[in-house]
């Protein structure tokens, strides 16, 4: 027999001065394949429409979804409730700064985290239409490709011990766009240039090694791997500095 | 105040917006979502460009790409702009080759490919290593689709918004633009409302954009992601001045899983997968005994929808479907060459597709629909406004798109309605008239006001939205006729009256999202009604607009496009029709696929 799921959701209207930070809880019956998509939306048509979250490709391409699904981070969308138990509570991304119920403003947070790491090539060539494209090497463009595969959407940040306490610090998702870059030949930063955005304690060095970053990852990133090699080149990236200045 | 508004930071919108700030001109992107979660980025394929860098490419070059193009159309495109476009192609995706992309690469040597379920060899040649590389789509004579592993869209949609950062283009995200502002001759701007607040702005502008993608979520199935519901091709058509070109031609893919209706690529038969019905029999043989499951997407969806009818689909409380069998294909294959398909089938289904199978049907796909504009992307009918993308009717793509030509639509026509854009904000000055501004603002505030205190009824805007997808589903779908055409006019127009009847349950404090669904209803519904009339008057089959009572392309009477346009107050749209092309690079003739009958045009009907 089909269970009936309760969802424990988090509800909060920061427009309405009326509405203070509570639990709604409402009940559906399970279906076939229903994910946490699915059910949402239905709890919204049918019980209560005011019901605030964010979906936009519902197919774990986007990075819209992400929440704290019974206390993880992860992307609503590809969530199925036979994985989960009959009491699902739903909150919104600890850090982003909230919009309403589970929804969660990271547009604001990437678009400053792209100024800041520089998210571009930085080149002094300009593009000539009528030359062929520069070569490159087929593996490398599929390395970049690895860590390019980010969708920014936040459980990284939202399931790291360091960005929970302090604001500035970068997050994983940062750090991985700098060692895209890093990749990259057609990108002309030098590490001196990059130990500047990351070499600090709001970068690379403020990372406590936990690693929550790489388990919640909906894509599967090499976080913990892309971090421990940042490290250690911005490790030596300092001590060349300390060396220069004496 | 800005020199270039563009409504939806897409690819399209987005690369309009990086030309003209390029141009020294200050550009504001207005996006539903933070601009990386666009639709653009669930494009997985690649885009078309005729490089001709792999083997499979050689020979390759615009003028094939533009028969490819032109003969996917059904000849419905226009051919001037078709030109444009496989000429722009290859230097764009150079372009944004230097911006980041990591495309694919040509790996010089022997390798092995599939087809038909079929392993074959291939040899790439040396001269050509490190250039970037291709695959294979269908409706083209060469591999011609460049791509970055299975996630095209998503590289191309970080680096063209990395592009963005760098050149320090605003993007305002979590706001809809919600109607234009204009005089019945320039818009200047729009009237938006904020999705983080719920509060309206105006923004007001030089030039404005719609880049707003296509419309999908007008259909109950679609493989659209949920933001694709029409806002930019609603506000244009509110104008009551500026047509929508080919209401009617919307495509459908065969495979869509349900019951999320997100797509399972293609690959997976043409490596050999089958089509299954509720007795776990073939059927696809039965029907086109030669291509069987490969024959075109339109075809295809045809036979399927026909043998659900026939009441052979699986029941589910989905609605019914089909099965979807690649389990022979082995786990190796499927782990290796159909890697994204296992993840879809294991996150979204919970099925394993090495032992289990698939269900699938067809859904709605792509909108070759969309607001007319001229070859530089700017729209009819008001000065100031342009159009790029799949919210445009640009019109490359006639009544069928090929695969692969859809994000190379947005990154051509977004560097050249760009350039134009730059071209036409030269020097341009406009006065921007307060009374009209006031009242698009206060026409919105009350729309808002009636909407929150249920002024005109009760109707649950969530049945009716259901009603109309219902409505499309059922008889604006793959087979149209003219009965079930005109039965979807009348249902639509009724549903239309209950769309002008919707109130709020909830409060519409804030960022609620039963009012952003209210104020885009019966926006929603006009153009299902577009659709399903433009549909109904269009007597012939073209494409993806496949007529049981009229099964042959009709070049004598129907090459032409239609415009529809809505003037208040009216309970239906104006159909008017404009010559299809103004050129005839490729005089029309037969596709070379699909069942053709075809009823032929005289010289004097091409014109010069």
């Amino acid at each position: 027999m089909a269970r009936r799921l309760q969802f424990d959701i988090f509800r909060y209207n920061p427009q309405d001065p009326l509405s203070k930070p509570h639990t709604d809880t409402f009940h559906l019956d399970e279906t076939d394949s229903m994910t946490i998509y699915i059910a949402l939306n239905k709890i919204r048509e049918e019980q209560d429409p005011s019901l605030q979250f964010d979906f936009c490709c519902r197919a774990g391409i986007c990075g819209a979804c992400a929440m704290v699904i019974n206390g993880r981070p992860g992307l609503a969308c590809k969530t199925l409730a036979k994985e989960l138990p009959g009491q699902i509570t739903l909150m919104p991304l600890p850090v982003f700064k909230l919009v309403g119920d589970l929804s969660v403003d990271t547009g604001t947070w990437f678009r400053a985290m792209n100024e800041k790491v520089g998210s571009w090539i930085h080149t002094d060539k300009t593009f000539d239409p009528t030359a062929l494209e520069e070569r490159m090497d087929n593996d490398r463009a599929e390395e970049i490709y690895e860590l390019e595969r980010c969708v920014e959407c936040g459980c990284c940040v939202a399931s790291c011990g360091t960005a929970n306490m302090r604001e500035d610090f970068l997050g994983a998702a940062a750090l991985n766009r700098i060692a895209r870059f890093m990749l990259d030949p057609r990108d002309e930063r030098k590490n001196k240039e990059y130990f500047e955005v990351i070499g600090t304690d709001e970068g690379i060095f403020g990372c406590m090694g936990l690693l929550a970053c790489e388990d919640v990852c909906p894509k599967e990133l090499p976080l913990q791997d892309e971090l421990g090699v940042l490290r250690r080149k911005m490790g030596w990236t300092a001590v060349k500095n300390l060396f220069r200045r004496g | 105040m800005t020199d270039l508004l563009c409504i939806g930071a897409g690819l399209a919108g987005e690369r309009v917006a990086v030309e003209a700030a390029s141009a020294g001109f200050d550009a504001l992107c207005l996006s539903i979502v933070p601009p990386r979660r666009s639709h653009s980025s669930a494009a997985q394929g690649g885009m078309q460009a005729a490089l001709g860098n792999c083997f499979k490419g050689e020979g390759d070059c615009p003028d094939v790409h533009f028969s490819d193009t032109v003969k996917g159309s059904d000849w419905g495109c226009d051919q001037e702009v078709a030109r444009l476009f496989v000429e722009t192609a290859p230097i764009a995706v150079r372009e944004m080759a230097f911006w980041g992309i990591p495309w694919n690469r040509v790996v010089p040597g022997k390798s092995t490919y599939f087809k038909g379920g079929k392993q074959f060899e291939k040899i790439e040649p040396a001269a050509s290593q490190g250039l970037i590389t291709a695959r294979d789509f269908g409706g083209t004579a060469n591999w011609r689709t460049c791509y970055t592993s299975d996630g095209a869209g998503h590289t191309l949609l970080y680096t063209m918004d990395n592009k963005v950062v760098e050149l320090g283009v605003r993007v305002h995200d979590r706001v809809e633009a919600i109607s234009l502002i204009h005089d019945g001759e320039t818009c200047t701007g729009v009237v938006a409302r904020c999705l983080k607040t719920g509060d309206l702005r105006v923004y007001l502008a030089k030039a404005t954009l719609i880049a707003t993608g296509g419309y999908g979520r007008i259909y109950r199935e679609t493989t659209n992601a949920v933001i694709n519901d029409g806002g930019g091709a609603i506000i244009a058509l509110n104008t009551g001045i500026v047509p929508l070109g080919n209401p009617e031609a919307i495509q459908f893919h065969p495979t869509g899983i349900v019951p999320t209706n997100i797509l399972v690529t293609e690959g997976c038969r043409g490596d050999g997968g089958t089509l299954l019905d509720v007795n776990e029999e073939r059927f696809m043989d039965k029907y086109e005994p030669e291509k069987a499951e490969l024959a075109s997407r339109d075809v295809v969806s045809r036979w399927m929808t026909h043998h659900i009818r026939k009441g052979l689909g699986v029941k589910s409380p989905y609605g019914d479907h089909l099965w979807l069998d690649i389990r022979h294909l082995g786990a190796q294959h499927i782990k290796t060459k159909l890697r994204e398909v296992e993840e879809i089938c294991n996150n979204f289904l919970g099925v394993d597709p090495i032992t289990q199978l698939i269900p699938v049907r067809p859904a709605q796909h792509y909108t070759m629909a969309g607001v007319r504009t001229n070859k530089d992307g700017a729209v009819y009918g008001l000065k100031g406004l342009f159009s790029a993308g799949e919210a445009a009717c640009w019109d490359m793509h006639g009544f069928n798109r090929l695969g692969g030509n859809s994000l190379a639509e947005t990154i051509v026509a977004g560097k050249i309605v760009g350039g134009k854009v730059a071209e036409f904000l030269q020097g341009y000055e406009v006065a921007f008239d307060t009374a009209v501004t006031r009242a698009a603002l206060v026409k919105e505030q009350e729309r808002i006001e009636g909407l929150v205190q249920c002024r005109d009824g009760k109707e649950n805007v969530f049945e009716v939205r259901n009603a109309m997808q219902d409505e499309l589903m059922d008889h604006v779908g793959i087979f149209r006729n003219g009965k079930d055409l005109q039965t979807a006019v009348d249902n639509l127009q009724e549903i239309c009256m209950r769309a002008q009847q919707v109130g709020l349950r909830s409060n519409g404090i804030g960022v609620n999202p039963e009012l952003t669904m209210a104020l885009k209803i019966k926006g929603m519904v006009k153009l299902a009604l577009c659709a399903a009339y433009a549909a109904l008057q269009r007597t012939e089959s073209r494409g993806c607009h496949a007529r049981e009572d009229y099964e042959a392309r009709n070049d004598r009477d129907w090459l032409k496009r239609t415009l529809a346009t809505w003037e208040e107050g009216a309970d239906l749209p104006t159909l008017n029709y404009e010559p299809v092309s103004p050129t005839f690079e490729l005089a029309p003739g037969e596709r070379g696929y699909g069942t053709c009958k075809i009823i032929s045009c005289t010289e004097n009907d091409l014109g010069d």
